[in-house]
């Protein structure tokens, strides 16, 4: 079922969306339902109790106005920094500080246990710090080959 | 200021200092700055340090990228919400007619940013009002809000888990368990000492053999009988000392060694067992068995054979080189010259193997965890046909534990057979500089050939010394995951100077209560103040925080922010065994443990008399059935209660949470998990065991709070009714629409009702 949701940003900087059969609903966010699997198929937009109120089922298929707003909001609600190289690890023994550059910078955290790096897919690896930020390697085989030695320590 | 692991120490220090100057010079001589947020994170969610400073006038803040500081005065029509989602925190100040600015930064920050939010309010009604700030004199810990002492700088209660790494040397730590035994292991190492210098003497007496009789015979000279046998009566004589010898340290130190391994497991488990459900949530059920069991023993081995063994080497390689020192430096420095190529090669293969080892233990647990998920879903599997997928994964896990090993293999198989050539070289080296020296005259064959003995000796050990290095690396990544356990704090800490609570009346009173699990927000400003003896019905959607909020009252997590008292103590100041002896829980899985049915019953006081057993049963409605089983209350109940019902298994947990007497009690979905029948038998034995005690029940059938005080509803996280049932019916809210669509279909249950919304939209959403 694919809608052809009427979204705007109020002053507020939220979202509001008018469905088809007229109603609309304020502070309506886009969820991506496979956020690393397929991250530009399957938006949900949920009102602000937590209920949906429209699928997308591809964001391509949205008219280009509404797709910026849905990009924009998405790009402002997720944080999912990912490592390009790890600088440093303080210690190989948990819990452990690495220092790594991300696609948002330089960042430092706190690996509590082994058990926070996940594999998702053969290549792909996600990392969960101290505080609860996910950190993503898209390509493991793409790093350079200081980082995959520091990271191979833990895995 | 508050330091995290977050904030880069090149960013927190050099331009934050220059800014500090700017804003110290933009500040009226009468502004007081009031609350300071470092944000990590610019509007971009790119890494990047920000300021937020509130002053008694105005907002100020500053990211890394702007000229100077931007300003906000207060004024009426401002407000600042604060939210968070998937680890970024949020701070936007908006007027009436839109949002004015907007601040992100990363968790590390939260609590900072909580308290500007809060200060945030205070200012702008001070500001409106002309009344100073209503500020609180005394220090607030800023995550509990519990009052801190005069010299406290942070809260003991909230300190948290410290990010503080294990160190290297391990095995060291060991000592801590070998520390009872220090006597044996003197014992232990004297005869370590003795045994060795036993074995030294038979290549010793080789010499005076061959100087004084063989050779001397060969050049004509008659066997002096003799020395020949007194020589021999030595060379028994020390073989027999060090027989005996070697036995008694062997034993010893095995026995000492047997016995560190035990307090090790012992106190590990003990260890795990305080740990808060949060730690158990996190980990793998197979993985700490490993640790506990497999690992514990390895660690045994090493100390007993590996170490004994390499202790006793070292000792022989030092007294040896003593020993051939004495009888020719030069002889004796050219035998001892393969030695530090030897440890030079050890040291490199070292490291690689160390972590070829980890890998291993890693990947060793990968293919138990496999077992540990199949086998007790082994239903799930059949059921799906899975086996075929499912033996698949497991041989992926061993095609992994394969690789890993067969590349330390590679490593590892190189590195005996190094060792042995080195000791023939060394051998070779000292038979042709022995030969040299004979030559000149400068020593006996009888000389050379007790060289020859001693260090063929000595290299052999060398050989099964550089077995050391695997094991030790082993052992050292064993004790890691143990002491990875052991540094474990509990999230749920014990309070240093714990309060005492004799008398429970039960008054339960929750304040500002939020918990996050993860980077996910469970519970959000929950309020709820119960009085004793009243007894709270819990309402809600699965996954609105019902059982999460009753977890927080069994103080089986501690909450992220807020407090809850029980009678105005703090759970948190109360050490946990005492406190959770007033609680009595009710689960709707009822778990018996091995054992009898009295020992089950009896499980929160096992020193219950057989009549209080009795009559905890009958007030549960359990006497009777119990009776009807052939042995009675000594019947045997299995693992999960194999042989009773779900009903009969529920009433003896009644049974037992009956028999602790507890003042708060707690039952969560106690009776979804049975027919309507049995409901009714369990809802008897409820009604017996709620009387007079302040209860918190969570259930799906609506029904069955019927006599409950009050009735509180939850969505997600919040409490968002609470009132009796026809208070809340006429509010015509919440709770009115959940009695609405079980009262339209009896069997519906509150998870399927979001579902059913959605069916109208979409049928193939069921």
């Amino acid at each position: 079922m694919t809608t052809a949701p009427q979204l705007t940003r109020d002053p507020h900087g939220r979202l509001r969306l008018t469905t088809a059969d007229g109603s609309t609903h304020e502070g309506v966010v886009p969820v991506r339902a496979f956020p690393i699997a397929a991250p530009t198929e399957g938006i949900a937009l949920m009102g602000e109790d937590g209920h949906e109120l429209a699928w997308i089922d591809r964001l391509g298929d949205l008219p280009e106005a509404t797709r910026h707003l849905v990009e924009q909001e998405l790009a402002s609600r997720e944080f999912v920094p990912k490592i390009r190289r790890l600088r440093h690890v303080s210690t190989f023994a948990l819990p452990s500080t690495w220092d790594v550059e991300t696609d948002r910078g330089e960042a430092r955290f706190v690996l509590k246990s082994e058990e926070d790096i996940r594999r998702l897919g053969p290549a792909t690896l996600l990392i969960g710090d101290s505080h609860g930020v996910q950190y993503l390697i898209r390509d493991l085989a793409g790093l350079d080959k200081t980082s995959r030695r520091l990271l191979d320590r833990f895995m | 200021m508050i330091r995290t692991p977050h904030s880069l120490p090149g960013a927190s220090t050099s331009a934050p200092d220059t800014w500090q100057a700017e804003l110290d010079s933009q500040l009226a001589p009468d502004e007081q700055v009031v609350a300071t947020l470092e944000t990590d994170l610019d509007v971009h969610l790119v890494f990047a340090p920000g300021r937020l400073v509130l002053t008694s006038r105005r907002l100020l803040g500053r990211s890394s990228g702007d000229e100077g500081w931007a300003a906000w005065p207060l004024r009426r029509g401002l407000s600042m919400q604060h939210h968070d989602h998937a680890g970024v925190g949020t701070l936007e100040l908006h007027d009436a007619a839109s949002r004015l600015a907007c601040w992100r930064f990363t968790l590390a920050h939260n609590v900072a940013a909580l308290q500007l939010n809060d200060r945030f309010a205070e200012q702008l009604t001070a500001h409106l009002s002309g009344q100073p700030a209503e500020h609180p004199d005394e220090a607030l810990c800023p995550t509990c809000k519990a009052p801190l002492a005069p010299d406290q700088a942070e809260c003991p209660l909230c300190r948290r888990e410290l990010h503080t790494t294990p160190s290297t040397w391990t095995l060291f730590r060991l000592w801590r368990f070998a520390g009872p035994y220090r006597g044996q292991l003197l014992a232990g190492f004297l005869l370590t000492l003795a045994a060795t210098g036993a074995t030294l003497v038979p290549p010793y007496l080789t010499m005076p053999l061959m100087d004084k009789v063989l050779i001397p015979y060969q050049n004509g000279q008659p066997i002096d009988i003799r020395e020949v046998t007194l020589l021999l009566a030595g060379l028994l004589a020390s073989a027999l000392l060090a027989w005996s010898l070697g036995w008694a340290r062997t034993y010893i130190l095995a026995r000492v060694s047997e016995r560190i391994g035990a307090d090790l497991r012992t106190t590990t488990y003990e260890h795990l067992l305080q740990l808060s459900l949060e730690y158990f949530g996190g980990k793998r059920t197979g993985d700490l068995m490993t640790r506990i069991g497999s690992e514990t023993d390895r660690i045994c081995v090493f100390l007993s054979l590996h170490l004994l063994d390499f202790f006793t080497d070292v000792l022989m390689i030092g007294m040896t080189a003593l020993i051939l020192f004495s009888i020719n430096p030069a002889l004796a420095l050219v035998t001892l010259l393969p030695l530090p190529f030897i440890a030079w090669m050890i040291h490199l293969v070292r490291d690689r193997l160390r972590t070829g080892f980890e890998k291993i233990d890693r990947v060793w647990s990968e293919v138990t965890n496999v077992l540990a998920d199949t086998i007790p879903g082994i239903r799930v599997v059949k059921a799906f046909a899975q086996e075929k997928r499912e033996a698949q994964r497991f041989r992926e896990a061993n095609r992994h534990n394969l690789a890993v090993n067969d590349r330390i293999n590679k490593t590892w198989s190189l590195f005996s057979p190094s060792v042995t050539l080195l000791t023939e070289i060394g051998l070779l080296v000292v038979w042709a500089f022995g030969i040299w020296q004979v030559a000149h005259n400068q020593i006996t064959v009888g000389v050379l050939t007790a060289f020859l003995a001693y260090i063929s000796r000595f290299y052999s050990r060398l050989d099964s010394m550089s077995r050391i290095v695997s094991v030790t690396q082993k052992a050292a990544a064993g004790a890691k995951r143990i002491f990875d356990i052991l540094d474990h704090v509990s999230s749920v800490p014990e309070p240093a100077r714990p309060a005492h609570l004799a008398q429970v009346q039960g008054r339960i009173e929750i304040s500002d209560a939020s918990f996050r699990y993860g980077n996910r927000g469970v519970i959000r400003g929950v309020n709820l103040s119960i009085e004793p003896g009243e007894m709270i019905g819990l309402v809600g959607h699965s996954g609105s925080g019902k059982s999460t909020l009753v977890n927080l009252i069994c103080r089986f997590y501690d909450l992220s922010e807020g407090t809850i008292r029980v009678d105005g103590v703090d759970i948190r100041s109360l050490r946990v065994a005492d406190y959770r002896r007033h609680i009595g829980l009710v689960l709707q899985e009822p778990f018996l443990f091995f054992g009898t049915i009295a020992e089950n019953i009896a499980y929160g006081k096992p020193d219950a008399s057989r009549a209080e057993i009795v009559a905890a049963a009958r007030a549960a409605h359990a006497h009777e059935f119990i009776l009807r089983l052939p042995q009675g209350y000594d019947s045997l109940v299995g693992e999960r209660g194999q042989g009773l019902s779900g009903g009969e298994r529920q009433r003896i947990s009644i049974a037992r949470a009956l028999l602790i007497d507890p003042r708060i009690l707690i039952l969560d979905e106690a009776t979804s998990s049975v027919d309507t029948e049995t409901e009714k038998e369990i809802q008897k034995a409820l009604d017996n065991l709620v009387r007079g005690r302040t209860t918190l029940a969570i259930a799906h059938r609506l029904s069955t709070l019927r006599r409950a005080d009050r009735l509180v509803v939850m969505d997600r996280g919040q409490i968002v009714e609470v009132g009796n049932h026809d208070d809340l019916m006429a509010r015509e809210g919440h709770y009115y629409r959940l009695y609405q669509a079980q009262a339209r279909n009896v069997d519906t249950d509150l998870d399927e009702l979001p579902t059913a919304r959605a069916e109208a939209k979409s049928p193939l959403s069921k």
